[in-house]
């Protein structure tokens, strides 16, 4: 490695620091406007579903497993059950269906 | 110092930094695979409390990319938090001063802003302070066992692993989803928009932290125009 790695680390926390901080330490006033106001507040749903999918699918070793794993997760999620539960849940449905498969 | 808020926090953040334990295990186990020390993974996982973005910093370290090309990415990866952050700065007490912004911010996570969020009315700091005091040792202390432990752990159990950060995402939409159609719309568009990305030939050639972003924009923006959250002063999730 020809860089620094906590060169690169002071760059990753720095960058990232500053974009957490700075609309929170500058913005100070109520945003009234109500298509802004609307905006912010679909923003994360938007956000974690385009992280999540399609990435989920090719998360692990085989597609089908990741599948079951969303699946299991989705369901999960459904029934209202907490961040871990659900998170523990995708992780067995993929461990499980990973034993399976080799017999087909 | 507000106990209660505090104390509501920390209950909030014991799950997230559960979660974020087994999600900072895997990145301890690609970071110590990558070349990196125990120490240099920790040290990250300490100073960037972010997912998405340590991943794709520990590709850069292991092709030796520029130092702004490290940069670039993490802004747009992370660009995300500065919506987050610009919508966290409107549900916080209209009072608190400016120190407390600052160490607020730097705990601005995917899901510790999707429990403040979803907080009725208007947010202390010392609420995100205890679920900052979960969920950072969670993270910090899963990259130390991952980096220590990597090298033992088998295929198959990493493999079942890296889907934990996704169900954790899922937690938190589906069930706000379940509840309000402009949200289930907005999950269903997102993920159709960044699905588009993925087999579109052209828009293949886009990288993922722009995909985030530019369907991000494209989804909200849309809900914002379409479906107008109706005025509810002090409650409302926003």
């Amino acid at each position: 490695m020809a860089h620094n790695v906590y060169i690169y680390i002071l760059v990753m926390a720095g960058v990232t620091y500053l974009i957490r901080m700075l609309p929170m330490a500058l913005i100070r006033r109520e945003i009234t406007s109500p298509y802004i106001k609307s905006f912010l507040y679909y923003v994360p749903y938007a956000c974690l579903a385009a992280m999540t999918f399609p990435a989920i699918l090719s998360a692990t070793e085989s597609i089908i497993s990741a599948a079951a794993g969303f699946a299991a997760a989705l369901a999960a999620a459904y029934k209202e059950k907490s961040l871990i539960t659900v998170a523990l849940v995708a992780c067995c449905a993929v461990f499980i269906v990973e034993r399976i498969l080799p017999f087909f | 110092m507000d106990g209660e808020s505090f104390k509501k926090g920390l209950k909030d953040g014991i799950p997230i930094g559960l979660g974020y334990f087994a999600v900072a295990f895997t990145f301890g186990i690609v970071a110590v695979s990558g070349g990196l020390s125990t120490w240099q993974a920790v040290l990250i996982s300490l100073t960037n409390l972010t997912s998405a973005g340590q991943f794709a910093g520990l590709e850069i370290i292991a092709s030796a990319g520029s130092y702004w090309e490290m940069a670039l990415t993490q802004l747009i990866i992370n660009l995300r938090y500065c919506l987050m952050s610009f919508s966290l700065s409107q549900k916080m007490q209209r009072d608190v001063p400016g120190a407390h912004r600052y160490l607020v911010a730097f705990g601005i996570t995917d899901e510790i802003f999707g429990v403040s969020a979803s907080q009725p009315g208007k947010i202390s700091p010392f609420y995100n302070y205890g679920a900052m005091c979960a969920a950072i040792p969670g993270w910090t202390l899963g990259t130390l066992a991952g980096a220590v432990s990597g090298s033992l752990l088998p295929a198959f159990m990493v493999s079942a692993l890296s889907v934990a950060i996704y169900g954790m995402f899922l937690a938190v939409i589906i069930p706000a989803a379940k509840k309000e159609r402009a949200v289930l719309g907005v999950v269903l568009g997102a993920m159709a928009v960044s699905s588009l990305f993925e087999v579109v030939p052209v828009l293949k050639k886009v990288s993922s932290g722009f995909v985030i972003i530019i369907t991000t924009v494209l989804v909200a923006g849309a809900a914002a125009y379409f479906c107008p959250v109706e005025e509810k002063e002090d409650t409302d999730g926003a």
